[in-house]
């Protein structure tokens, strides 16, 4: 079993683990933030280039270091490897010049975008990127295209992950959009402006990490950040029906799949439940979801509603309550 | 007259077609090699020959060839990059299309040394015309019993396939010329695993430039160790080099690597002097990727020696006073040449061929050209020089593949070398290059 270390913490991981793996089996102090990279994907990540870290010994065998900077989600670990992620200034360079290349035609209209709040490109820039803009040319953009009823296609503020692509190859049972010209003209299309229609195509929204998939049933509705999120699960026959459902007062605005820790879905969810059962009786009320992300929704203040006096800031163990007691 | 290997019989009527080639002593190797060697020792001469990839990295051939995994029961794939896009690069078009049967008999012999039964040759969309060249030489290969099942009555078959890209600059990177040849988006891939393991189709394959496998046809005849005494050092053989620019004579030429580079430029067997007896301002060595050096530092090295056309040569000085001998695409420019414009050609060049996958390429290329458009038009400032400088920087290294570091260096090496005219650019734009309206003479539409 090979031993790594990163950042000066050393774990003993199982063969063929990537770099991220090992760095998020240690813990979020060392683990380098992704948008690209989804672990329920297979052969996602290595584009955005954000969890780039310097490889300062490359293996017991082969002391020497990496010549390059090395994309941390496709790079196996090898026995002795050292990994140097935040304590590296080479890293901390590259990576606020990736969040400088992604937020280059990025529109960066967070104020009307439903994304706000839980944007995993906010969070990135806000820990690792400037404060000012370095460019006055005119920002990329893009004609909107209709892509079916259900989801809302906005391109201008696509960072090119692939996540809806890898999700529409690897979960729907027909891919009918992908990437479509070169460079800084590429764009996430579908072939001749055709609907995408399947059960799991609302998937494709969860793991966008920016607002270009938004949901179409939730648009405007709400600031995220003023809706609750309750676990919740019904018996489907599609899927595992593990859901979180996002209130506003009484009423369920959305429906979403759960993320872990890392912003990644845990359990891919279906079409009916994600945009057909918005009724409160629909699901079998679980308790509140926990965010971990470190945006606003994080504060997580719906978790402790129940009882005031023990109101405390990032409750790790969710209170569970009784079902209705919402 | 240096010692030619590739293009000897070049000048001979009728070289293209079967008959004429035959009788040059064409297809010599591949009876040699099927008869008389086995696959072990066709490698081993190739690693004697101390042959490097000719296609511009430059890796050890004979050392590629040796990586390639051998699984039981797996297909094993050789595949040509005949996907010549380097800007200031003709040479492989040049060669196929005039000597293609070179081409088919390195592929034969290549694909004997590595087990492959399944060759294939990926051509540029543009050289569709060479698609039917190759098309009909292999067909005649096939008439006369070089191809197909059982040749030479050894039991080796063999199938070449030409297949033709879509033109796509990208799709000269190995990987993602696999990714293409197997009929997807030309994205390249991620690395590890290399082709040499898991490559077309997840089967091991080797990837070589069409020069490579040609210079592999003189290596099995006349032998790994004869061929390494042509050449100086670790860069063996003759090359071919694309010379374009401000010279006399412009064409593809093939050297005995070692000669100077002065003769080059200068003497009349090569490129015969500057154009209009003007001097000699920059010279890009290698394809438009390889950083640009002026005139005095691509003709002596730092230590006063006069600079060699190899690979060490070339390269020496690192980046600081060397460049590199790339694919051998010698573009040279005379004294009325304007450094920026032609950095901002590049640019766009590479801003149009990233492929859009990793974000410092995709973004950085174009936000480079934005920049050069933007001084060219007069309207830069001394922190778009610094600003250029540093995207670059972040470009370098930072991608999946090539391309970002090919955009890269061309960027820091004018700056490097030629600082002082993209200053008077930005200090007096009107006074300096008045008479030239950008937008007139690149006919360029930007999207801002």
């Amino acid at each position: 079993m090979p031993k790594v270390t990163i950042d000066g913490r050393t774990i003993e991981v199982a063969d063929g683990t990537t770099i991220l793996q090992a760095a998020r089996m240690i813990g979020p102090e060392v683990a380098p933030p992704t948008m690209c990279y989804h672990s329920k994907l297979k052969s996602s990540g290595g584009y955005c280039r954000t969890c780039l870290v310097e490889v300062t010994k490359g293996s017991e065998k082969d002391p020497r270091p990496m010549p390059k900077l090395m994309a941390s989600c496709r790079t196996h670990v090898m026995d002795g490897m050292e990994v140097g992620n935040f304590t590296s200034t080479k890293v901390i360079e590259a990576r606020k010049s990736v969040v400088e290349f992604l937020l280059l035609n990025h529109p960066l209209d967070c104020p009307i975008c439903d994304q706000a709040g839980e944007c995993q490109l906010q969070d990135l820039s806000y820990e690792n990127g400037s404060a000012k803009t370095r460019t006055d040319f005119e920002r990329r953009t893009f004609e909107k295209i209709d892509i079916g009823s259900k989801i809302q296609l906005h391109m201008t503020r696509c960072i090119l992950c692939y996540r809806c692509v890898k999700v529409a190859e690897q979960i729907t049972d027909g891919r009918v959009h992908g990437v479509f010209n070169r460079g800084d003209h590429s764009e996430i299309s579908t072939y001749i402006n055709q609907a995408i229609d399947n059960d799991f195509s609302g998937n494709m929204i969860d793991v966008c990490p920016v607002g270009a998939l938004t949901d179409k049933t939730f648009r405007f509705k709400s600031r995220v950040w003023f809706t609750k999120p309750m676990q919740a699960h019904r018996n489907c026959d599609k899927c595992s029906g593990k859901v979180n459902l996002w209130y506003k007062g009484e009423e369920v605005l959305r429906v979403t799949g759960r993320k872990d820790q890392w912003g990644e879905v845990e359990e891919f969810i279906c079409n009916t439940c994600r945009f057909d059962k918005k009724n409160t009786g629909d699901w079998t009320i679980e308790g509140p979801a926990h965010i971990h992300h470190h945006s606003v929704i994080s504060a997580n203040h719906y978790e402790v509603f129940t009882k005031p006096q023990e109101f405390k800031l990032n409750v790790v163990t969710p209170i569970t309550i009784e079902e209705g007691s919402n | 007259m240096g010692r030619k290997l590739l293009l000897e019989h070049d000048h001979i009527p009728g070289i293209q077609g079967y008959d004429v080639y035959r009788k040059m002593g064409g297809y010599a190797s591949v009876e040699k090699a099927v008869k008389t060697m086995t696959p072990e020792a066709l490698v081993e001469e190739v690693k004697k020959s101390g042959l490097r990839g000719r296609g511009g990295a430059g890796f050890p051939t004979g050392m590629k060839w040796s990586f390639l995994a051998k699984p039981e029961g797996v297909a094993r794939y050789l595949v040509c990059n005949a996907d010549e896009s380097e800007p200031g690069t003709f040479k492989d078009r040049y060669l196929m299309s005039r000597i293609p049967h070179l081409l088919i008999e390195g592929m034969i012999t290549s694909s004997f040394a590595l087990g492959v039964h399944t060759a294939y040759i990926y051509i540029r969309g543009e050289f569709y015309y060479i698609l039917k060249i190759l098309e009909k030489a292999i067909e005649e290969a096939r008439t006369n019993g070089w191809l197909g099942k059982n040749i030479l009555g050894s039991g080796y078959d063999l199938e070449i396939y030409v297949h033709v890209g879509a033109g796509a600059y990208i799709c000269g990177e190995e990987t993602a010329l696999l990714e293409s040849l197997e009929g997807k988006r030309g994205n390249p891939r991620i690395k590890p695993p290399f082709p040499a393991v898991a490559g077309l189709y997840g089967c091991p394959t080797v990837v070589n430039n069409v020069e490579t496998i040609a210079s592999v046809v003189s290596i099995v005849n006349f032998g790994g160790d004869e061929y390494a005494k042509i050449g100086i050092g670790r860069s063996t053989g003759t090359k071919l080099i694309s010379a374009s620019g401000h010279i006399n004579k412009p064409g593809v030429y093939e050297i005995e690597m070692g000669i100077t580079v002065e003769d080059f430029i200068y003497s009349d067997e090569y490129c015969g002097g500057i154009l209009n007896g003007r001097k000699l301002k920059a010279v890009v060595a290698g394809g438009s990727s390889v950083p640009i050096l002026p005139a005095d530092k691509i003709l002596t090295l730092a230590n006063g020696e006069k600079r060699l056309m190899s690979y060490e040569s070339l390269s020496d000085g690192g980046f600081v006073s060397g460049t590199m001998l790339g694919s051998g695409g010698f573009i040279v420019m005379d004294e009325t040449t304007s450094i920026v414009e032609n950095l901002f050609t590049f640019a766009r060049f590479y801003h149009h061929e990233s492929c859009g996958q990793c974000s410092p390429c995709r973004e950085g290329t174009a936000w480079m050209e934005k920049i050069l458009h933007k001084i060219l038009d007069g309207k830069g400032t001394r922190d778009d020089i610094d600003l250029l400088l540093e995207i670059q920087a972040k470009i370098e290294g930072n991608t999946i593949c090539p391309l970002g570091d090919a955009a890269a260096w061309p960027v820091a090496s004018a700056i490097r070398h030629f600082r002082s005219e993209f200053e008077e650019y930005v200090k007096n734009p009107n006074e300096v290059y008045a008479e030239k309206q950008i937008d007139e003479v690149f006919q360029v539409p930007i999207n801002y």
